[in-house]
């Protein structure tokens, strides 16, 4: 499991994850094995209720699996403790929302600006690297913008600013195109295969062939098993 | 200035430490300071972007709760002080020498009030005989003696007019009539509270006069001794004269036969500034106390008074303390709605790192904004509005014109005690909220 050993940025090993509803279980996701190498472009597909954003959510930190270990950057974060999760999500992992998740008191910057704050940055450091985050995005002139200001498309652009100014070992991103039209779509996607080519690892989730066709690897999800797992960088 | 201070503080901690708990303790305590930064951040921003139509309404709803936890206990306290204030000015002054409980007079009144008058302190003194008997009223009319005479019974007080006005300003308790001369040795002021028409009840055993007005000629019988005079005024002041029959000192000496000039209370106004108590304790030590009772006016207080005090005094507590309790209960549901409205951005704040202190803190913040703007409206409506019109129109209650009681420092007290409750009010919601599952709260289930 060592990091310096296999080169892995997620390693999962028996993953299962289950929902009581009443006196039943619903088993979401199947003992399931999965690694992701470094400055892989992942994308996850499947079917509704495949359990892909499930796994994506158990890869996140965002949701404890009942059983199996999660190993991100050589960290078992399978076991880690509510606050000790949040400090790891802060430091090593970047979210990009379906909904785009902004918080809508703050201008497109502040929003970029929260977790580097959190991080201990002074305001100007921190400034300066979520206008450089923004600028990356192509966003330099809306810094002052609020959400409800922003189309859908530039509000996810903030959203994937967001995820990069704290420079994550990792971005995760759930359905990112689902809400919007296919140019933007495009632009979003190029946005993940740009940051992808500078070496970040990426996590999507999504149903759409078009786009996942682009990621370096599709990992199919069918009742929460994996069906395929295709890696289109090696058919290059 | 402020990111050099945090710096400077956490390194004068860091170095003044050693070993690793301390830094474990040191950096704990700079993650702290950076939560409470953070924190402060979101809720300026959240304050200011926040609907002006809404924070108006949670600034409205709290300077009504300030108030409420002010003004109804003032109101409430304000009627008994304003009745101790009119027993005071109008009829006690500051001090008041009255006769020992077995005595029927106060003994060497001439030599005490000698002393009275060589007082640094003293404003004003009004010396008076008091003793009770009747006043009958359209006796000349009467044909069947069957039936009750027009009577009413009270305390008949003698009075050097010159000196009761410049202590207790009797003359502007007139509602009818003039006030006494010197001369009007055959006149009376007859108290409001004798007269059907100004107490228009009916009890059993309660005598008042029917049927005379001011100009008429009454009888009065003290100590056996009856005499015709005329009503020359009706005073009605809401304190102890309304139950009275005035008359000059003169009049009522020789009706009682008090040759002696032993009086029955001496009424001592002092001057401003001056403690009472500092009065009370001159004339004990002159020997006073020997032959006479000395008292402040809140000593002097009638029982019923010092009852009604006690009972509206814990009253005002009683009502205060809800209120405190139910500006803390809005100020909760005013978080709380606040906070499960925006579950779900909680939850993303979570979900990028934020931690919990931050959230919470924002949301203090918040709350103690609120809290501050209120209690500063409130404050400015309480003391520019509400107490000088108050005292410039008192309300009129039956037996006291009502004040507004709101002491500055009483007033800060429960203003901190308001702030105080805000901070707990709008922790717990916003904990309750930041608890919740991150998972749940980003996705709304």
């Amino acid at each position: 499991m060592d990091k310096e050993k296999n080169n892995n940025m997620i390693q999962v090993v028996g993953l299962t994850k289950s929902f009581k509803s009443g006196e039943s279980e619903l088993v979401v996701l199947k003992d399931l094995n999965l690694s992701v190498p470094k400055g892989q472009f992942l994308s996850i597909t499947g079917r509704s209720g495949s359990g892909k954003s499930t796994l994506l959510y158990q890869l996140g930190l965002l949701d404890k699996p009942n059983s199996g270990e999660i190993i991100i950057d050589g960290v078992d974060v399978s076991n880690l403790s509510k606050e000790e999760s949040t400090k790891f999500r802060l430091n090593k992992l970047g979210y990009v929302f379906q909904d785009y998740a902004l918080i809508p008191e703050l201008t497109a910057l502040e929003n970029v600006l929260i977790p580097l704050l959190m991080q201990g940055l002074s305001k100007s450091e921190a400034k300066e690297k979520a206008v450089a985050s923004m600028t990356k995005i192509g966003l330099a002139d809306k810094l002052n913008n609020l959400p409800s200001q922003l189309s859908g498309g530039q509000q996810q652009r903030v959203s994937i600013a967001r995820a990069i100014a704290h420079d994550p070992e990792i971005i995760f991103a759930d359905e990112p195109t689902a809400n919007l039209d296919t140019e933007t779509s495009d632009s979003v996607l190029q946005a993940f295969i740009s940051l992808n080519k500078q070496g970040q690892t990426i996590v999507m989730v999504t149903h759409e062939k078009e786009y996942s066709d682009l990621t370096d690897r599709v990992v199919q999800l069918s009742d929460g098993k994996i069906i395929s797992d295709i890696n289109h960088k090696n058919k290059k | 200035m402020h990111e050099i201070f945090e710096k400077k503080l956490f390194l004068v901690y860091y170095f003044t430490m050693s070993g690793s708990s301390h830094l474990v303790k040191g950096k704990r305590i700079k993650n702290f300071i950076i939560s409470l930064n953070l924190g402060t951040f979101l809720a300026y921003r959240q304050v200011k972007r926040s609907s002006i139509g809404t924070t108006t309404l949670i600034v409205f709803v709290m300077m009504l709760t300030f108030l409420n936890l002010v003004v109804v206990r003032g109101v409430l306290v304000g009627l008994i002080q304003s009745s101790t204030d009119l027993y005071r000015e109008k009829y006690s002054g500051e001090v008041i020498i009255s006769n020992l409980s077995k005595k029927s007079y106060i003994e060497n009144s001439p030599s005490i009030i000698e002393i009275v008058k060589n007082l640094p302190w003293m404003e004003n003194y009004s010396p008076r005989y008091v003793e009770s008997g009747k006043v009958e009223g359209t006796y000349k009319e009467r044909i069947d003696y069957t039936e009750d005479a027009n009577i009413a019974g009270g305390a008949f007080t003698g009075v050097n007019v010159t000196l009761e006005e410049a202590t207790t300003e009797l003359s502007t308790m007139l509602v009818e009539g003039e006030y006494l001369t010197p001369e009007d040795t055959d006149s009376i002021l007859l108290g409001a509270n004798l007269m059907k028409k100004y107490l228009p009840i009916e009890a059993p055993g309660l005598l008042l006069l029917e049927n005379v007005e001011v100009g008429d000629v009454v009888r009065i019988s003290i100590n056996g001794n009856t005499k015709e005079m005329f009503i020359k005024g009706i005073i009605k002041g809401k304190g102890a004269f309304d139950d009275r029959v005035v008359m000059l000192d003169s009049t009522l000496r020789t009706l009682i036969g008090r040759n002696d000039y032993n009086v029955d209370e001496i009424a001592i106004q002092i001057k401003p500034g001056t403690d009472p108590e500092i009065v009370k304790q001159a004339l004990l030590t002159s020997g006073v106390g020997e032959t006479a009772r000395v008292q402040t006016s809140d000593e002097a207080l009638p029982k019923f008074l010092k009852d009604i005090q006690a009972t509206f005094g814990m009253l005002g507590n009683a009502i205060g303390s809800i209120g405190l309790v139910v500006a803390s209960i809005t100020i909760f549901i005013v978080v709380y709605i606040n906070a499960i409205t925006r579950r779900k951005f909680i939850g993303i704040m979570k979900g990028i790192g934020i931690d919990a202190v931050a959230i919470e803190f924002s949301y203090i913040l918040q709350s103690i904004f609120y809290a501050l703007m209120g209690v500063a409206l409130g404050m400015a409506i309480l003391y520019g509005l509400m107490v000088p019109y108050i005292d410039a129109n008192p309300i009129n209650f039956p037996f006291s014109d009502g004040i507004l009681v709101a002491e500055v420092g009483g007033t800060f007290m429960r203003a901190g005690l308001l702030l105080i409750a805000t901070i707990f009010a709008g922790y717990i919601p916003a904990r309750l909220v930041v608890k919740q599952n991150t998972l749940d709260a980003i996705l709304g289930r």
